[in-house]
């Protein structure tokens, strides 16, 4: 399942701009709001579930090489958050629904968190 | 210089247009004797077809100027052969059949003019002259692909050597013995670029050749380490790098408060940040933990009303990666 194919099944708004989606395939998903335990925890190349969208979560996504971020309940980056996650390639991507909501539906599409070791 | 047509009806990616502009570009700078076919093979108004025939056959080509005291009179191709042979007559001057309507161009001009010509007349090929319109070569179209074809595989054959340089670049520190250090102020309090020096360490070390695990595990432990200078200090501090061939060392020190307890401070969980700081996400206590899985050695050193030195080391030899959520091996 390619983040296109997500951002389709789950209406998501593509806040970042669009780059080739369907060519990006999640590795597996996280969900904290906590930064450092994202940085501990969110699997290289996973889409990560939270409800933070000021500037630093594109650090941390950049750092780890997320396949996207998936901002909660409507919080909204201002713009000096998405010129940087344009300018690092980090894909930032909206919804209404809460965490529980949008985890559940990954789950749904068949979005595992990554076992541990 | 008119924009040169292309591409109506199609839908082209970044990929392409990147390509295609640089196509375009080599067809504006390189110059048309850099391509060209030099002392092509040449007759004369008086050879006869028959020869000019064996000529063709000969050098398997299908077309040549016609010189005359130096001079280009005329150009004969295998057209005009063709007519000959269809009137059986091989015995006839060139003369007889050449075109002498002639379209040149000059060495010295890109060879974009050339294909404009080509475009605009059909003809298969343009005879060259010099800067004394003498006939210098000829150009195809063929000469002219293949041109750039080398053009563009000398551009990327340049791109391979710069990252063959970059790749051998701890080579080089080793063998200057000498090391690289890149160092970084940060400002208490400056969440905006929080993330900065760590994403350009991080982008440094993969410019010079480490693996990105190496580079991902630097990037993690600095990014910590830079945020808590952001959040818990009174006047921010300095990160300073030191890349080595067989390690980074990594050294960040502050000025104050200093830590009370520093065995506390390095407990999972254990944090003084703010509620306000917490609001943002930090504040997990969990930065010190991440630190000391993402490296192979750490000091934290405090003296509490004096600062905070924090030395890291990640030694490079070692491939495997730590501490990182790691690469898994499967798509799901
Ligand atoms: N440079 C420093 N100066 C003063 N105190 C520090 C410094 N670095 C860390 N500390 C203290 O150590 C504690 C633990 O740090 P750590 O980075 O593990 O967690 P945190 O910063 O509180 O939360 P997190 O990193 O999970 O967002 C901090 O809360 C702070 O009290
Ligand atoms: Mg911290």
């Amino acid at each position: 399942m390619n983040i296109q194919e997500i951002i389709t099944a789950l209406e998501l708004k593509v806040i970042t701009e669009s780059k080739a989606f369907s060519q990006v395939v999640p590795s597996y998903g996280y969900s904290s709001d906590l930064l450092s335990c994202v940085m501990a925890g969110a699997p290289h190349q996973s889409i990560w579930v939270t409800l933070q969208a000021h500037s630093n979560i594109v650090a941390v996504a950049a750092l780890l090489e997320l396949s996207a971020v998936i901002i909660t309940e409507g919080a909204a980056p201002d713009a000096a958050t998405i010129a940087k996650a344009n300018e690092e390639g980090v894909v930032l991507l909206g919804t209404e629904k809460t965490s529980f909501n949008m985890v559940g539906l990954l789950w749904e599409l068949g979005l595992r968190c990554k076992p541990a070791e | 210089m008119g924009e040169p047509s292309r591409f109506q009806g199609h839908t082209i990616t970044d990929k392409d247009a990147e390509n295609i502009t640089r196509v375009e570009e080599l067809a504006y700078e390189l110059k048309i004797d850099a391509v060209m076919t030099r002392n092509p093979a040449t007759v004369a108004p008086d050879t006869t077809m028959c020869d000019t025939l064996n000529l063709f056959r000969q050098n398997r080509i299908s077309g040549a100027p016609v010189i005359l005291n130096n001079t280009l009179v005329g150009i004969i191709s295998i057209e005009d052969l063709i007519r000959c042979l269809q009137k059986n007559d091989l015995s006839s001057p060139v003369s007889t059949y050449m075109s002498s309507k002639l379209l040149t161009v000059h060495g010295v001009d890109p060879v974009i003019d050339a294909l404009k010509l080509f475009v605009s007349s059909d003809y298969g090929r343009l005879p060259v002259l010099d800067e004394n319109n003498i006939l210098a070569g000829i150009i195809t179209k063929g000469d002219i692909t293949s041109g750039i074809l080398k053009a563009l595989q000398k551009d990327y054959h340049a791109e391979e050597v710069r990252r063959y340089r970059a790749s051998h670049l701890f080579e080089d520190i080793e063998s200057d013995r000498s090391s690289l250090i890149l160092r970084y102020n940060i400002k208490q309090g400056d969440f905006v670029r929080g993330g900065a020096a760590s994403s350009a360490i991080k982008r440094a070390l993969l410019r010079l050749g480490a693996t990105p695990q190496i580079a991902r595990r630097t990037g993690i432990a600095i990014y910590e380490a830079e945020m808590n200078l952001i959040i818990h200090t009174t006047n921010g501090g300095v990160i300073r790098v030191e890349i080595e061939p067989h390690q980074i060392s990594i050294n960040i020190s502050d000025d104050g408060p200093g830590i009370e307890n520093v065995e506390l401070a390095l407990r999972p969980g254990y944090s003084t940040a703010t509620e306000t700081v917490r609001e943002l996400g930090f504040g997990a206590g969990m930065g010190l933990v991440n630190i000391q899985r993402c490296v192979d050695s750490m000091r934290l050193e405090s003296v509490y009303g004096k600062g905070t030195n924090l030395r890291l080391k990640i030694l490079l030899q070692k491939e495997e990666s730590v501490g990182e959520g790691s690469t898994p091996n499967k798509e799901n």
